[in-house]
């Protein structure tokens, strides 16, 4: 009995690690940090033009080289042959990681109540576990600008690369205080307010803003000055837009209206981007002379008005861009991110070209955030923000072979990836045995 | 004999009474003669108004890259459109005297592109008011006016499903329209050949607007199940009321009454008959296995799945039974029931043998269906034709009008687009679209203003600046949620 006993435990103990392993079934992957030379690869720099069998070197995290003959030195080699390597895309306006399910209130953070609450940090509630964020980093964008909305000025936007598990780490060093510029314009279709009550709202609005935004100058020169100033976190982080301190970003679409902000804006000390811009084809001289920058999207939209061109939305950043105006693009997207790369495609297509469509999703939103000595291209020196593809990433035929981020060698799965995996060919089938 | 306004061509025609209660031999055969030459020559003139008011065109397009979709790829061919019938496809075709000739050289020509889902050219889309609604018809709120209809030809679109929204679990029958721009008679924008289908829902919708909107049945999917079942079984007592009448009253000196006719009843009866196709709005494999279910246990088999994001959990089952889904290529997570959704949706389909198809369900998407269909390349590799075939000769199955478009034959209908680049490339852009050898969109000669129709009364235009996708499957839905100060709570 003794004896039977123990064999058991033995065969127990022997049998535990196999166990073990059929309860921990499929392997997870992390995002892993090292040492790699991309090898061979045709290398699109965005800013140094394009360059063939060329190596990239990452390492701690940077672009540690970038040339034709790299000694491997134990670096991971990984053969890039036949390949290409371009820079992460970024894009410049999303609500990624503020949201999870948008028809469930629980999971929606981007919109605080209030009409000034420009202190509410995007930063905070972004979910680095956001099940979007592996889906929209697989599609080769690897840093987006999360985005509240909501009232005059609903918050701080964040940027952030999409690796990491805390907000600090995804941080990539750019925030910029949202103001919604009062709008002449309907918000959609559900919008039944009638053209007099959104002319006065607007206007009740634009007032508002002036007598914000002069507190806050009072704010800020009397901080300046040594006051003893009242707890009031909302001016304090509104007086950091007035003096430039943070970017001021202006979501402003239709043509009046940006005419407005414009005028708004001059002599003002602020930093400005105007953001969205759907109608800025109307004045885009006009945008290009103030010498805005612009981050506009969503690219694959309808025409903002029903007699405009099919096209209006499409076309719009390229006639932007001709006029002169510095130009990046958004999604203005949550869980679907991962069409940059398509919008940027048709904004290629008409009219904005190949070449300054890539900018508009790479080295354009780095400048416009004060960012190009880190993101935006693929030189040495910068961030290891890295994809590698079988073509060109704007098309839906190619394959994202590899993404680097920060540095992180990143999983290509993600819960779409596994569900595929599980159920293209579903065990059981139709019929049980 | 009476006069009715038929359903099909929306103009005056005769219709004869099934039944004449008086023998035919005791009526009067000169009489008889006069009604029947009256009847032939008013029904042949009707016909004739018909089928005048629709535009058919010729057309020869030549040298393009031919993508037939069910022949293959054809290199440097020419397709000539005659009458509005595809004649020939082939090289070398000359164009016959007074047909003119497009130069496709270095462009791809493919069939028109077709939209299972969509509620473009509609002025309402639900009918809230019921778990069934069966009896409401989307050809009576047809908008010919709509700008969006120009818009999806501009993307290559010509024909979509015009779908009753998804308030009710049983809801309104759809409209086929044919985008024949410029028309401004509903029933020359609608196609007249195309068969009858209706809308159901399941999940949230109609749950939310009944259980929780109105406080009755269905508020789970339970309930769901229950009025499906509870309609069809209905519908069985109804058809047996009417076979009994209609049989007794054959027999001679019958004084049998026909039941109350009941038009709910009738439609519900007619799908129970195959008369009419199935479009169901549908999100998780749990209520669309219930449906297959109930279809299977009451004889239907004429049955499509619309939206359908968990269909991949169920791919054998809707391949075996159904005949497919149409879906979106990526929309996803902006409600509950789509959370656990995955871009390799229509491949996972695809590849488990159900007909699958892309549709748009938005005036926005619409007009890219081609780059929707190409998101199936980059989620699990479909090949040209396969994804091709999920905006064209898929669709056309769903909506039982393969037979006359999906695909470039001859002896189809004339509905064409030509593009400039690959129509799965990102970068492609819809140059002509062609509906019956008709050309009504071509963008060296679009104009920026298309509209049809301009308010006086509206001195500035307005300008909307769209936040959120713009569904309108819940659209006249809104008074019942007032209470919710979310929005997009309405949409999908």
């Amino acid at each position: 009995m003794k004896i039977l006993n123990k064999t058991f435990c033995a065969l127990i103990l022997a049998l535990l690690p196999m166990v073990a392993a059929a309860q921990i079934d499929g392997e997870v992957i992390k995002p892993r940090s090292g040492k790699f030379l991309l090898q061979n690869a045709t290398v699109v720099t965005i800013t140094q033009g394009v360059l063939n069998n060329t190596s990239v070197l990452v390492e701690d995290g940077k672009i540690k080289e970038v040339g034709a003959n790299i000694a491997a030195d134990e670096a991971e080699i990984i053969d890039c042959s036949g390949k290409f390597i371009y820079p992460g895309m970024i894009d410049g306006g999303t609500k990624l990681g503020l949201v999870e399910v948008s028809s469930v209130a629980e999971t929606v953070d981007y919109a605080e109540i209030g009409d000034f609450t420009p202190n509410m940090q995007a930063l905070t509630a972004v979910n680095p576990n956001s099940v979007a964020i592996p889906v929209t980093r697989v599609s080769g964008v690897t840093t987006v600008l999360t985005v509240p909305s909501g009232g005059l000025f609903p918050g701080t936007a964040a940027l952030i690369n999409l690796n990491g598990y805390t907000p600090d780490q995804m941080f990539a060093g750019f925030k910029g205080v949202v103001m919604n510029f009062p709008s002449s314009g309907r918000r959609g279709r559900y919008d039944r307010r009638s053209d007099e009550d959104i002319k006065k709202a607007s206007e009740k609005a634009l007032k508002e803003a002036d007598k914000l935004w002069e507190n806050a100058k009072n704010y800020s020169t009397l901080a300046a000055n040594g006051a003893e100033l009242e707890y009031y976190p909302e001016m304090e982080q509104l007086a950091k837009a007035t003096t430039g301190e943070l970017p001021l970003l202006i979501e402003v679409n239709t043509a009046s209206d940006i005419q407005a902000a414009i005028k708004w804006v001059e002599g003002k000390e602020a930093k400005v981007i105007f953001t969205g811009v759907a109608e800025g084809w109307r004045v885009a001289e006009a945008i290009a002379k103030a010498g805005i920058p612009v981050i506009t999207g969503p690219i694959q939209a309808l025409p903002t008005r029903e007699s405009d061109r099919y096209d209006a939305a499409y076309a719009n950043a390229g006639k932007m861009a001709k006029a002169g105006v510095k130009l990046a693009i958004r999604t203005d997207e949550q869980e679907n991110v991962r069409n940059l790369p398509f919008f940027a495609a048709f904004a290629a297509a008409y009219g904005l070209g190949k070449e300054e469509a890539w900018k508009a999703v790479t080295i354009n939103p780095a400048e416009i955030f004060g960012l190009a000595d880190q993101y935006g291209s693929v030189e040495a020196g910068k961030t290891a923000n890295l994809i590698v593809a079988d073509g060109d990433p704007f098309e839906t035929k190619t394959n994202i072979l590899h993404v680097f981020i920060e540095g992180y060698r990143m999983p290509l799965s993600n819960r779409q990836v596994r569900l595929y995996q599980e159920f293209l060919e579903r065990s059981p089938g139709l019929k049980m045995n | 004999m009476k006069l009715s306004r038929t359903q099909e061509s929306g103009t005056w025609m005769i219709l004869i009474h099934a039944k004449f209660h008086v023998p035919l031999k005791k009526r009067n055969h000169k009489y008889m003669k006069k009604t029947t030459y009256f009847l032939a020559a008013l029904l042949g003139l009707s016909i004739q108004i018909a089928s005048a008011q629709v535009k058919k065109g010729s057309v020869l397009i030549k040298n393009a890259t031919v993508l037939t979709i069910t022949n293959g790829t054809l290199e440097n061919s020419d397709v000539l459109v005659q009458d509005g019938i595809i004649k020939k496809v082939g090289q070398n075709i000359n164009a016959p005297k007074d047909v003119t000739t497009i130069d496709g050289t270095g462009k791809y020509l493919m069939p028109g592109i077709i939209d299972a889902h969509s509620h473009l050219g509609l002025d309402v889309v639900n009918e809230a008011t019921a778990p069934i609604v069966a009896e409401v018809r989307m050809k009576d709120v047809v908008n010919p006016f709509e700008v969006g209809i120009y818009r999806a030809l501009a993307g290559g679109v010509t024909i979509s499903h015009a779908m009753h929204g998804s308030a009710n679990v049983i809801g309104g029958q759809n409209a086929t329209l044919k985008h024949r721009w410029g028309s401004t008679d509903p029933a020359d924008i609608i196609m007249q050949d195309a068969p009858r289908t209706i809308k159901f829902a399941l999940g949230e919708n109609p749950t939310r607007v009944h259980g929780r909107g109105n406080g009755i049945q269905p508020r789970t999917r339970m309930g769901v199940e229950g009025i499906l079942r509870n309609g069809f079984n209905e519908a069985i007592q109804y058809k047996k009321a009417w076979d009994e009448y209609n049989s007794a009253s054959s027999q001679k000196n019958s004084k049998a009454l026909p039941p109350v006719h009941n038009e709910r009843l009738q439609i519900l009866s007619d799908i129970l008959d195959g008369k009419i196709i199935i479009h169901c709005h549908s999100y998780r494999a749990d209520e669309i296995y219930m449906l297959i279910n109930v279809a299977r246990d009451f004889g239907i088999t004429k049955l499509v799945f619309q939206h359908t994001n968990e269909g991949f959990k169920v791919a054998p089952e809707i391949a075996e039974y159904t005949m497919g889904a149409s879906v979106f290529a990526d929309w996803w997570a902006y409600k509950f029931e789509v959370y656990y959704s995955t871009a390799y949706n229509a491949a996972i389909l695809t590849e488990n043998g159900a007909i699958t198809s892309i549709n748009s369900d938005d005036a926005e998407l619409i007009r890219h269906l081609y780059h929707e269909a190409a998101k199936t390349q980059r989620y699990g590799g479909m090949t040209d034709d396969q994804a091709l075939s999920m905006i064209t000769i898929n669709p056309a199955k769903q909506l039982g009008i393969d037979e006359k478009v999906g695909s470039i034959e001859e002896g189809k209908q004339g509905d064409l687009v030509l593009f400039e680049g690959h129509p799965l490339s990102s970068y492609a852009v819809p140059q002509m679209t062609f509906v019956d050898g008709v050309k009504y969109f071509d963008i060296k000669e679009d104009a920026d203003d298309q509209r049809l129709k301009i308010s006086p009364t509206q001195m500035v235009e307005e300008v909307t600046i769209s936040t959120d996708h713009e569904d309108r499957c819940m659209q006249g839905t809104e008074s019942l949620f007032e209470t919710t100060n979310s929005l997009f709570l309405l949409n999908q």
